[in-house]
């Protein structure tokens, strides 16, 4: 759940249940008030009605409510005493409305002269029906318009302020280790998202520099080992020139030698694997694969010869590929080495080049795992004198070039390298 | 012939020198920049083996600027652990002659030598003789007995780099590599190679060649004239 939807789920909530409380105080506080008033009102008239009363004798005649709004009963002094002013919600029939209507009524006693009197002072009441439901549907439409408002304030703030973070995180996304780049960072006041996007951009600078160190390694280290190759290789074979050797001493020699020149080979490999990565190779240029294609199919021509291997070349097109041809070279010869390496003596390989595609294809009894050939130290076959490298090199270089190096298998291998879909 | 390597590693340097002198070469080491800077002004070489980084410092380059500068670097073959396109270019800009990474073959170094001796002193056109076999390396042309001798490029590349370290092993690898490059895994392509020497075999034992390529406990093999 994104925060934005979580904090609005939680603000409603929170809102359904605190604003009914509030309103609840709020409208026995309306009441009370309302009641207060009234009080006060008839309390007014009561004394004015009294201070009539010693002008005018009539009041002390106004039994009935009538046309007035209080009415004068006479009492015994007896019940005078014992009496206390009460205020009291009532009904009382009105002519207007043809019905009962609340009404409030102050019950008193008051004295003139001698006699004593019980005086009924009413005010009609606000319709406390209307007063609950006027207060119920204005209570209702403030709760969904400050909900609404709330969420609505909440969503616009929260986008604007998350804003820096969004940013963060998508350029997080697109972020390779590879690609030597910076991130852009946000201006913001907030110090949560500045302490966030110093602490990434200081990990990430830490990431990409240990990842650096780690590239920048196998390359020290592969350096570092072709001089104690070099000279165990030229020890070995001024040793080998030595004419007294035995054949079985020759021998040894010759297998110790192989393995040198094994190692020669997986070192050049991984040197080569951590210059392609590190993008070491100058800059692309216009390829004409069927030219480079061709020359590589003459150059390989002996071993296609001698292995009995049928060979077909098709051009559908003339196609260009944008890449370092050094590496151009690499990438082809290393998949025609391949297919002749793995094929049957005797049996077919054939080239087509079709669509900016290149598509090798050699025969072969099982498919290879799509999943791992491209892995480094993979082997199809159990084949020693194999580096393992070769096809992940291809697969460097495609990947720098922005070509697409692909397999499949139909009673034969196909490699198709070709521009990205 | 005089040639001056210049080489930090001393193990590596006794090898050079070691494989020079096989060759009867007057042989000269320096394995500091200091000693490599007297020496390259005291005396002429004929060819001078650079080592580029000196001592982990890329000081191999300061020495080949200085010869450029008093027009002395022809003849220099720099040799590199780096193998690195960039110092490659940059030492032939400076008028180095070769680059040479390691780790390389015996048979490799000495004929890069050879070349570049033979470059200096016929300017590229000249011959090597093995027998009654003559090889002309500016026409890329082979003589038995001063009669044309018809070959393929690639058995043509073979034969040349036999014959420059005629009488010498010849490691079966260094071979596919000279002539094959990276277009072969030596391993696993030694009946090829073995293929493609009997056959050339066969051509000069045809021609009346009076060399013979002996095959040398599958270690590889070494071209004798008579």
């Amino acid at each position: 759940m994104k925060l934005l939807n979580y904090t609005s789920r939680y603000f409603s909530i929170v809102l359904v249940i605190l604003i009914p409380i509030w309103a609840g105080l709020f409208y026995y506080a309306m009441l009370d008030e309302v009641y207060d008033s009234m009080d006060d009102g008839l309390d007014n008239q009561r004394q004015l009605i009294i201070s009539k009363a010693a002008l005018d004798s009539t009041i002390t005649n106004h039994k009935e409510f009538e046309e007035g709004n209080y009415s004068v009963v006479p009492v015994s002094a007896l019940d005078a005493r014992k009496h206390t002013d009460i205020y009291i919600d009532t009904m009382m029939y009105m002519q207007n409305e043809k019905d009962y209507e609340p009404v409030r009524m102050l019950q008193t006693v008051f004295r003139k002269g001698q006699n004593y009197y019980q005086m009924r002072v009413i005010t009609s009441m606000v319709e406390e029906d209307d007063l609950i439901s006027e207060l119920t549907y204005a209570l209702l439409w403030l709760y969904f318009g400050l909900v609404l408002t709330i969420l609505l304030l909440n969503n616009f703030l929260l986008r604007n302020i998350w804003k820096p973070f969004y940013k963060l995180i998508s350029q997080l996304q697109d972020f390779k280790l590879n690609n030597v780049q910076r991130l852009t960072l946000s201006d913001t006041r907030v110090d949560e998202f500045n302490l966030m996007q110093n602490t990434v951009q200081h990990f990430l600078n830490n990431t990409v520099s240990v990842y650096n160190h780690q590239k920048q390694f196998i390359e020290n280290a592969s350096h570092e080992l072709q001089t104690p190759l070099a000279i165990a290789l030229n020890k070995l074979e001024l040793l080998a020139e030595n004419n007294a050797l035995q054949p079985d001493q020759a021998q040894l020699l010759d297998s110790a030698l192989d393995n040198l020149e094994r190692l020669k080979r997986l070192n050049h490999s991984l040197l080569l694997l951590s210059k392609i990565e590190n993008d070491q190779f100058e800059a692309a240029k216009d390829v004409s694969i069927n030219s480079l294609a061709k020359r590589l199919i003459e150059d390989f021509r002996e071993q296609i010869d001698f292995y009995k291997l049928s060979f077909t070349f098709q051009e559908h097109d003339q196609s260009k590929w944008q890449i370092n041809p050094d590496l151009a070279d690499i990438l082809m010869s290393n998949l025609i080495k391949n297919a002749i390496k793995h094929t049957p003596t005797g049996g077919a390989i054939s080239i087509t080049i079709s669509n900016s595609n290149f598509i090798i294809e050699n025969d072969s009894a099982a498919p290879l795992d799509n999943t791992l050939i491209f892995e480094r130290f993979y082997k199809g076959s159990a084949s020693s004198s194999s580096t393992g490298l070769g096809l992940a090199i291809s697969q460097a270089i495609v990947k720098v070039s922005g070509l697409r190096l692909g397999y499949a298998y139909n009673q034969k291998h196909i490699f198709t390298v070709g521009p990205l879909a | 012939m005089k040639i001056l390597v210049i080489e930090d590693e001393q193990a590596m340097l006794d090898n050079i020198v070691d494989a020079l002198k096989g060759e009867q070469y007057l042989v000269e080491t320096a394995n500091c920049y200091d000693t490599a800077m007297k020496k390259v002004f005291e005396y002429e070489y004929d060819c001078i083996l650079l080592d580029i980084s000196l001592q982990n410092t890329d000081s191999g380059f300061d020495i080949l600027t200085e010869l450029k500068k008093h027009n002395k670097a022809e003849g220099v073959i720099i040799v590199s652990a780096k193998n690195s396109l960039d110092d490659k270019i940059r030492g032939l800009n400076l008028g180095a002659d070769d680059y040479l990474p390691k780790p390389f073959h015996i048979s490799e170094l000495l004929a890069r030598v050879k070349a570049v001796i033979r470059r200096r002193r016929f300017s590229g056109s000249d011959q090597i003789n093995a027998g009654n076999l003559k090889i002309d390396t500016g026409e890329q042309f082979v003589y038995v007995a001063d009669q044309p001798f018809s070959i393929n490029r690639k058995e043509f590349e073979v034969l040349l780099y036999l014959v420059t370290n005629k009488n010498r092993l010849v490691n079966k690898s260094a071979l596919a590599e000279h002539v094959w490059g990276d277009h072969i895994d030596s391993a696993d392509n030694f009946d090829f190679i073995y293929s493609q020497i009997k056959n050339l075999r066969k051509k000069l034992k045809d021609a009346k060649a009076l060399v013979d390529i002996q095959s040398i406990y599958g270690v590889g093999y070494k071209l004798l004239a008579e």
